[in-house]
C-alpha cells in the first residue's frame, strides 16, 4: 500500500504549486480593490455623497465624478453604437462573404489593428483624425442637426465626439474577431439547410448566420464596451480634458480614466484620494461589465 | 420501375479545386421512384446529391462538369438560377438542422416565406399540411411557438422533412437521413418515405443496407467516384452483378 501512496506525491507537490498561481490572480485583484479604496477613503470620508455630485474643481476642493461617469459611458457607448454595424458587418465579409485566402489575410490585418499601442491610435487620432472632425464632419452635422443640444455649440475638434470615434476605431477589431469566431463555429449544416430551401446569400446570411448568433454578437460587444470603458491613452489625447459636463457631443470632455491619468501627476491630498474614488468607481463597473460579459457568452453556449 | 424519367444525369462530373470527386455519372431517376445511393464512405454519393440541387458548387473552390435535367429542364445551364432550382427541390440532411432562432411553425414556413408568401392563413394552411405529411402534426400542434430545437432529435428530423415539403417539392433529396436517430425514429421516417413516395420522387443516400432494401425502388452503389451497379434493389441485394457490389452488401467491406 506504501508503494501506491509514493507514486502520488509529486502529483500533490505540482498541484500545490499550481494552486498558489491560481491565488495570485485572486489575491493581486481583490489587491486592486482594496488599494484603489485605501488610496479614495480620505475622499470618501471627507466628503461622503459629495463625491456623487457634477462639479469637479480641485482648487476649491470639490470633487464631485458623475460628470466624468457620464463621459465614461457616453463615450464608450456612442463607439460601441458606431463599431458594431462595421464588426458585424466586417466579420460576415471574412466569414461568409470573401475567398479563403482573401479572408484569412484580410482576419490576420484585422487582429493586428487590435495590437496597435494606444498612443499610436492617439496620435493618429490628434494629427490626422480631429482635423477631419473639425474641418468637413462636425460642420456638416451642425448645418443639418445643430439645432439639437448634443450637436450644438462651438467646435473645438477635441471632443467627447472625436474620443467616441477612436475608441470605436479601436474596439472594432476586437468585436470584429470575436463575431468572427462565433460565425466559424455555426455548423455548416446550418447554412447548407437554408439554401437548399433556396435562401439567396443574403437571406442564408440573415437566418443561419446573424439571427442565430445574436447573444454571441451581444457578448461581443459587450466586451468591447469592457476595452472602451477603461482605454485611457488615446481618449485622454483626443476628448479635450474639460471636467466640465456638456450636453454638446462637440465639446470637450472627460471620463474616469483620462481625469485620472491628465490630473494624477499633480494631485496630493484631497484631491489624490478623489482621483483613486474615480479609479476604485471604474473598478467596480468594469467588474461589473465583465461579468455580464460571462452571463451574456453562457446565453450562447460558449 | 417508372417509363417517365423524371431526373436524368449524364456525365456529371464533381471537383473541389483540382480533386475530380464524381468521375461522370450517368443516372436516371424516374417519377414516384425510391432511388438509394449506397457504398463506402467517400466514395462520392453525398457529392452527388449535392450536385442535384447545385448545393455542391456553394463549397469554396468547388465546380462540376456535365449535365443534370430536371423535368426536361437543364440545370447547369447558364441560365439556370440554382436559387430558383432549389426552391423545386427538397433536401433533408444528415443531422437535423432547424433553425435555432426560429420557432417550430417558423421553421416549417422558411421555405414559402422565402418566396413572398405573407398571408397568415396560407402559411398556416401550409404548416399544417406539411406537418401532418410528415407525421409530425399531432405531436407538436400545441407547441408551434416553441423552438424547433427543443423537439427531440427524431421530431426534428421530421420536422426538417416538413420544413422540405412545404413548397411542394416533385424531388426530395435526403442525405443519410436516419444515421443520427434511434431505431424507433428510423423505423418513423422509413414508414414515411414510404408515403411521400406516393407523391414525389426520392433520392436517399444510406449507409444502412437493410434500410436501402426496405424503402427503396431502385439502388445505386458507388464506389470512388463511379457508378459500379444500377438496378432494382431486389435484385441488387439477391443477385448483384458485380462482384464489389456483392463484396460490399455482403459486408466484406467498406
Amino acid at each position: 500500500m506504501n508503494s501506491l501512496r509514493e507514486v502520488h506525491r509529486p502529483d500533490v507537490s505540482f498541484r500545490w504549486i499550481l494552486m498558489i498561481c491560481a491565488w495570485v490572480a485572486f489575491l493581486l485583484l481583490t489587491g486592486f480593490f482594496i488599494f484603489l479604496f485605501d488610496l479614495g477613503f480620505p475622499a470618501l470620508r471627507d466628503l461622503g455623497f459629495n463625491l456623487l455630485t457634477l462639479e469637479w474643481n480641485p482648487p476649491l476642493k470639490v470633487f464631485g465624478m458623475v460628470s466624468f461617469i457620464y463621459g465614461t459611458l457616453l463615450t464608450s457607448l456612442l463607439a460601441l453604437f458606431i463599431a458594431t454595424p462595421v464588426s458585424v458587418a466586417s466579420a460576415v465579409v471574412l466569414s461568409e462573404l470573401a475567398p479563403g485566402k482573401l479572408a484569412k489575410a484580410l482576419g490576420f490585418l484585422v487582429e493586428m489593428l487590435a495590437a496597435i499601442p494606444s498612443i499610436v491610435y492617439g496620435l493618429w487620432g490628434l494629427f490626422f483624425l480631429v482635423p477631419i472632425l473639425r474641418e468637413t464632419v462636425m460642420p456638416f452635422v451642425q448645418k443639418f442637426v445643430g439645432f439639437l443640444p448634443i450637436f450644438g455649440g462651438p467646435i473645438y475638434g477635441v471632443s467627447v465626439f472625436s474620443a467616441a470615434v477612436i475608441l470605436a476605431i479601436m474596439v472594432i477589431p476586437t468585436i470584429t474577431a470575436v463575431c468572427r469566431e462565433i460565425f466559424a463555429n455555426i455548423p455548416q449544416v446550418q447554412r447548407d439547410g437554408m439554401l437548399a430551401l433556396g435562401a439567396t446569400r443574403f437571406e442564408m446570411i440573415q437566418v443561419a448566420v446573424l439571427d442565430s448568433s445574436r447573444s454571441g454578437i451581444f457578448g461581443a460587444m459587450v466586451l468591447g464596451l469592457g476595452r472602451a470603458l477603461g482605454e485611457t491613452m488615446a481618449v485622454t489625447m483626443l476628448i479635450g480634458n474639460r471636467s466640465e459636463l456638456d450636453f454638446s457631443w462637440f465639446a470637450p470632455g472627460q471620463t474616469m480614466a483620462s481625469a485620472m491619468a491628465s490630473e494624477v501627476a499633480e494631485a496630493s491630498g484631497t484631491h489624490l484620494a478623489a482621483l483613486g474614488m474615480v479609479g476604485f468607481v471604474l473598478l467596480l463597473i468594469s467588474a461589473l461589465v465583465f461579468y455580464s460579459t460571462k452571463w451574456a457568452l453562457k446565453g450562447s453556449g460558449r | 420501375m417508372n417509363s417517365k424519367n423524371l431526373l436524368v444525369t449524364k456525365g456529371l462530373k464533381a471537383f473541389v479545386a483540382d480533386f475530380e470527386i464524381l468521375h461522370g455519372i450517368d443516372l436516371a431517376v424516374g417519377e414516384r421512384e425510391v432511388v438509394a445511393l449506397i457504398g463506402p464512405s467517400g466514395c462520392g454519393k453525398s457529392t452527388f446529391l449535392r450536385c442535384l440541387n447545385r448545393l455542391h458548387e456553394e463549397t469554396e473552390g468547388a465546380h462540376v462538369e456535365g449535365s443534370v435535367v430536371l423535368e426536361g429542364i437543364e440545370l447547369y445551364d447558364r441560365k439556370s438560377d440554382p436559387v430558383a432550382l432549389r426552391r423545386r427541390i427538397g433536401m433533408v440532411f444528415q443531422k437535423p438542422n432547424p433553425f435555432p432562432s426560429m420557432s417550430v411553425f417558423d421553421n416549417v414556413a422558411a421555405g414559402i416565406v422565402l418566396q413572398g408568401v405573407k398571408n397568415k392563413s396560407v402559411l398556416q394552411e401550409a404548416v399544417e399540411r406539411s406537418l401532418r405529411q410528415a407525421a409530425l402534426w399531432d405531436e407538436v400542434k400545441d407547441y408551434l411557438d416553441r423552438p424547433g430545437t427543443s423537439l427531440s432529435g427524431g421530431q426534428q428530423q421530421r420536422l426538417c422533412i416538413a420544413r422540405a415539403l412545404t413548397v411542394k417539392p416533385p424531388v426530395l433529396l435526403m442525405d443519410e437521413p436516419t444515421s443520427a436517430l434511434d431505431p424507433i425514429s428510423t423505423a418513423k421516417i422509413e414508414e414515411l418515405v414510404a408515403h411521400l413516395k406516393e407523391q414525389m420522387t426520392i433520392v436517399v443516400v444510406t449507409h444502412n443496407m437493410q434500410q436501402a432494401s426496405r424503402i427503396s425502388d431502385r439502388t445505386a452503389f458507388f464506389l470512388y467516384g463511379n457508378v459500379v451497379e444500377y438496378g432494382a434493389t431486389r435484385e441488387v441485394f439477391t443477385t448483384p452483378k458485380n462482384r464489389k457490389t456483392e463484396e460490399y452488401i455482403t459486408g466484406r467491406f467498406g
